[in-house]
């Protein structure tokens, strides 16, 4: 029997001071028994001699002095995982919340997980195709990448997040020599954390999931706008250890898809600011970067081992401005962005994905010859360069008049208005094969002059420019 | 030894008492698990320890035992070829011994203690050596020869050295003073602390480029050999490839780079790719001449502090042996807020943006420990050890403490500017905002190994890119008509300069490296260009028919003309001035 404690001394905000304690570790979980007998969980932020400072996942509300017992666990926060755990909906800490029987635990793990070696890595390098063109094409997603969605409130970054969940796959290339071959029967799992997000908003999920049957292969962690705000910070946690679970356990290939990270970053600032902690720019925590790499770094392969886990962490901008430190400091993590643009949305293009400031880091190692298709890189780059000179042509036009434009960049400008109508937009069920893509790129091109596509070779031209 | 107590764990930070005697930096074991962390502060009783390993499940009153020494690196035969973590752990032997993952507590030498090599006595019986003197050399790698040197604080005359077979801790060579009573036995293996610069006899003002086949770099913005230099960027501009870039490129004869609280991947593309490639000048793969240090983003915060002073006491020992090592740091800005965060920790009054006062001072340490030098030791050997530091400002906003505390101190700043990586302009560095300070340094030595004219051409070019800027403020204003022939023809210049000289594609297996040689030949042939047309414009040739000369599809793929095809440059020239002479002709009739 663990020792209980009476000793509360202070509570602030979502946390809360215990004295006299024994024997107490950093970073153990701590349960609380409030007057009523519901049972809250915590964890020791600091031990100071024999006082710790403990941080309330479920917050400090109806919390008193004197009568909240405490007991430590003696251990850090656990998630118990089986491949019994694929079809299930837990709470943001990881309770079972759909009815479903008690998941009996192959084993527990800490959330927090260890730091995988860089000398046990894997290169993520295998494409993988989510059916949308302006991400296969421009900001490809490789397996084992972190690729986040930059979004902002109202765009509809839960469509694409359902769509990537639906239709990714892995396929074999186009190349002639490749022709005929299937992809690989592979195991694959959707691991989805909810931080902060609307009961519609989950429910989306959940039905677009059950729809589909995908719910199947699904894990599902929920933390809803009113539930605890501080749960949010073991949620992503929650949702990776799953995933590394079923990725380097049972040799699955694992999307995780967490949303949204501004919730999760509003958590963190709230328990910094409550250790009256040095507020950095604009009130987050210093080490946001440090904490928010634990998250992100566990997507990855590793070397040996069948599964992966890929990372689509989505999140809104504050004010769609891209220096606000949440996006700032998820860019410096991961490996590229998909960013999501409010004016390309009211043009009523979907998926409103701005191609130009998008980017995604791993693309050069998993397109090309054996990968995608040869002219892969050449096409894209040469469909990004017409793309950005269209803009430019039509900024001027809107300072000088359409006719300052010479006629070819007339031509550019059209051109601009033509990708954003059929090759970025698609529909919301539409699984669109590379091979259509690459092909709707180039029937674009070909209303270009010839001698403006530079980045175009001669042979590539002569095969799909007809 | 006398154990402490632990009184206090937050984090990284753990603070301890009943450790009289402790020193500050010296390295400790912390609680049950026996962590490893280093003591950072000394207040009467208390003492603040940073903690180089997750503290998890640690608590007050476990024991804190004290090494009695400070946080330090092995040297010797061994460290070429290796990864390390950011206190020299060997990540492929943590991975032998522990899995995929890294786990507290493991305790490996930073070198192989077991392995032997083959010792070539070079010094004999007899001969009075000092701290620093070569006595011996072992063929490290088929690229680099080890030099066993006299550990600093022995000296006297040798009294036994034999060649053979050893390992790092056998004794290789006895040394003998009248002094000290018995002999000093001398080993391969030395050990230095990482915060202390080790000695040198002189320094000397820098004057060799370090040679990058990158071509914004060497031609506009160089590096010397011994020198500085920062690369501040916001997310996604591009600093690691181009550190990556000097990694792989540079003629140093050792490199050492440091992945400091940066992406896991980035380690491993450079652990699959670097044994693949060739140096271009020797042919033998890269991986030979280099250390990596990898603290990434998820490892313990405090041991990338440690991990940039690891990086750089490897690079003086290369150095101390007559190389010339190159460094690189991605990111200084995560070392830089590693310390912020014990600073944060220890409740130290806060500085700008939350860093420690002596963050300048940190950093200018760092920086100081580099340069070219005449070792220590007999004799005139010189060696040199140079280093770049990635900075990643929130926002890209360069005027973040660490952006500004680094350029106080270092000599070339290549500035990448989000627009530019935006256009995929890549190298996106800046050319109207970066800077060398050591274009006077090396223009006796470009002079002489590159071309009489090369700086010439160089600042002709810098100047039409400027001009640019101006003119196209004026074309933004009142259109491109308003313009001159000249002022047409140095827009059309600067053009080619951006596009076919300074663009450059780190994935392209020739575009990658440019030596020398064909940067100077390839800026030639842009301002030769420039002046003929100069010229044309002169004689009232239409300026139409200037940009559509056919040789310059030609300058436009020149990049990916290799070493061995020099000749190709010729024929470019004598078809550019054959081309404008006929306009001149034509325009006559
Ligand atoms: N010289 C280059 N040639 C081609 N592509 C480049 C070059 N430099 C950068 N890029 C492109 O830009 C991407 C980002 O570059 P890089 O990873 O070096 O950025 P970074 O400044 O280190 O970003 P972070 O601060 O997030 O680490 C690369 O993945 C690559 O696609
Ligand atoms: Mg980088």
């Amino acid at each position: 029997m663990q020792k209980e404690y009476l000793t509360v001394t202070n509570i602030a905000g979502p946390l809360m001071l215990v004295e006299e304690t024994e024997g107490i570790k950093y970073d153990e979980i701590a349960e609380i028994v409030l007057a009523s007998g519901e049972v809250r969980r915590g964890k020791v932020l600091e031990i100071n001699k024999d006082k710790a400072l403990v941080q309330l996942f479920e917050g400090t509300t109806g919390l008193n002095l004197n009568q909240s017992r405490v007991r430590f666990l003696g251990r850090g926060v656990e998630f118990g995982v089986s491949p019994d755990i694929l079809g299930r909906v837990f709470d943001g800490l990881g309770r079972p919340i759909d009815d479903g029987p008690e998941v009996i635990p192959e084993k527990k793990v800490d959330i927090n997980g260890l730091p995988y070696n860089p000398y046990a890595r894997d290169y993520p390098s295998e494409f993988i195709q989510t059916g949308i063109s302006a991400i296969d094409a421009m900001t490809t997603l490789v397996r084992g990448q972190k690729l986040p969605i930059f979004s902002g409130s109202g765009l509809p970054h839960n469509d694409i997040a359902a769509q990537i969940a639906r239709q990714a796959r892995v396929v074999p290339s186009l190349d002639e020599e490749d022709k005929g071959k299937s992809g690989e029967k592979e195991k694959f799992a959707v691991v989805f954390g909810a931080m902060g997000i609307t009961f519609e908003e989950a429910n989306f999920f959940i039905n677009d999931f059950r729809k589909t049957g995908a719910i199947e292969r699904t894990v599902l962690f929920v933390n809803l706008a009113n539930d605890p705000a501080i749960e949010r910070l073991a949620t992503p946690r929650m949702a990776l250890t799953a995933a590394e679970y079923l990725a380097f356990s049972q040799d699955m290939h694992v999307l995780v898809i967490l949303s949204d990270m501004t919730n999760y970053c509003d958590a963190l600032r709230e328990v910094s600011a409550a250790r009256k902690e040095v507020p950095g720019r604009r009130g987050y925590p210093g080490y946001m970067y440090t904490d928010l790499s634990l998250i992100y770094e566990r997507a990855g392969r590793i070397k040996n081992k069948k599964g992966s886990i890929t990372l689509i962490p989505i999140l809104s901008m504050p004010e769609d401005d891209k220096t606000h430190p949440i996006p700032d400091l998820t860019g410096y993590i991961t490996e590229g962005q998909i960013i999501l643009s409010r004016e390309i949305h009211h043009k009523g293009v979907y998926p409103p994905i701005d191609v130009l400031p998008s980017l995604s880091r791993l693309k050069q190692k998993g397109i090309g010859t054996g990968k995608t298709r040869h002219d892969h890189a050449s096409v894209t780059s040469q469909l990004f360069a017409a793309y950005a000179r269209g803009k430019e042509a039509k900024e001027l036009a809107v300072i000088l008049g359409d006719a300052a434009l010479s006629d070819v960049d007339k031509k550019f400008s059209a051109f601009a208005d033509g990708y954003e109508k059929s090759f970025v937009a698609q529909d919301v069920y539409e699984d669109r094969g590379l091979e259509k893509t690459l092909t709707i790129g180039w029937k674009l091109l070909s209303e270009l002059p010839r001698e403006e596509l530079k980045r175009l070779k001669d042979e590539d031209v002569e095969k799909y420019m007809k | 030894m006398p154990k402490g107590k632990i009184v206090k764990v937050s984090g990284p930070l753990v603070i301890a008492v009943g450790l009289p005697g402790v020193r500050m930096y010296e390295v400790v074991r912390v609680g049950k698990p026996g962590l490893i962390g280093e003591v950072i502060e000394l207040h009467e009783e208390r003492v603040s320890i940073q903690v180089y390993e997750d503290t998890s499940g640690v608590g007050p009153d476990e024991p804190v035992i004290p090494t009695g020494e400070p946080l330090s690196v092995e040297l010797g035969p061994g460290l070429l070829t290796s990864i390390y973590d950011g206190i020299q752990r060997p990540l492929d032997i943590i991975r032998k011994k522990v899995g995929d993952y890294i786990t507290r507590g493991v305790d490996v030498p930073g070198i192989d203690h077991e392995k032997k090599w083959e010792f070539n006595a070079t010094a004999k019986e007899g001969d009075k050596v000092i701290g620093g003197d070569i006595i011996g050399e072992v063929q490290e790698t088929t690229t680099t020869v080890h030099k066993i040197m006299v550990p600093h604080g022995i000296e006297g005359k040798i009294t036994k050295i034999k060649s053979g077979k050893f390992t790092v801790e056998d004794t290789v060579a006895e040394v003998k003073n009248d002094k000290d009573s018995g002999a000093a036995k001398v080993t391969m293996l030395q050990k230095w602390p990482v915060r202390k610069q080790r000695p040198y006899r002189d320094k000397h003002s820098v004057s060799e480029p370090l040679v990058t086949g990158t071509r914004v770099i060497d031609t506009f913005f160089p590096i010397a050999k011994g020198g500085t230099g920062c690369i501040p960027g916001p997310f996604g501009s591009g600093k690691t490839v181009v550190l990556h870039q000097l990694a792989k490129w540079s003629d140093a004869d050792i490199i050492v780079y440091v992945g400091c609280g940066e992406r896991g991947n980035e380690m491993t593309d450079v652990l699959m790719e670097f044994p693949e490639l060739k140096d271009p000048r020797t042919g033998e793969v890269l991986m030979k001449r280099t250390v990596l240090i990898a603290n990434t983003s998820n490892m313990p915060v405090a041991a990338r502090e440690a991990s940039v002073y690891t990086g750089i006491t490897i690079g003086e020992y290369f150095r101390d042996m007559g190389y010339k090592v190159a460094l690189m740091a991605d990111s200084t800005s995560r070392w830089a807020e590693a310390l912020r965060e014990m600073s944060g920790r220890l409740e130290e009054m806060p500085g700008e943006e939350g860093y420690p006062a002596y963050l300048a001072t940190r950093i200018a340490g760092f920086y100081e420990r580099t340069g070219r030098v005449i070792c220590s030791g007999t004799g005139e050997r010189e060696g040199s050890l140079s280093a770049v530091g990635a900075v990643s400002p929130p926002g890209g906003d360069l005027s973040d403490p660490v952006v500004q505390s680094t350029l106080r101190m270092v000599k070339v700043f290549w500035s990448l500017e989000a627009g530019l990586a935006y256009q995929r302009h890549f190298p996106a560095i800046s050319w109207l905002r970066s800077y060398s300070l050591y274009l006077d340094n090396v223009r006796e030595w470009m002079n002489d190994n590159v071309a009489k004219d090369f700086m010439e051409c160089r600042n002709k070019s810098m100047s039409i890119l400027q001009e640019e800027e101006s003119l196209q403020e004026i074309v933004r204003l009142v259109g491109l008509e308003a313009l001159s022939m000249q002022d047409r023809l140095t827009l059309e210049t600067a053009k080619s300069i951006r596009e076919d000289f300074l663009h450059q594609h780190a994935f392209d297996p020739q575009d990658t490296y440019t030596s020398m040689k064909i940067q100077y030949r390839m800026i030639k042939i842009i301002i030769k260009l420039y002046n003929l047309s100069k010229d044309a414009i002169e004689k009232e040739v239409d300026f139409s028919g200037l940009t559509e000369l056919k040789v310059k599809e030609k300058i436009a793929r020149m990049k990916f003309i290799g070493d061995n095809e020099e000749s190709k440059f010729d024929e470019i020239e004598s078809e550019m001035e054959k081309e404008v002479e006929s306009l001149i002709k034509s325009s006559k009739v």
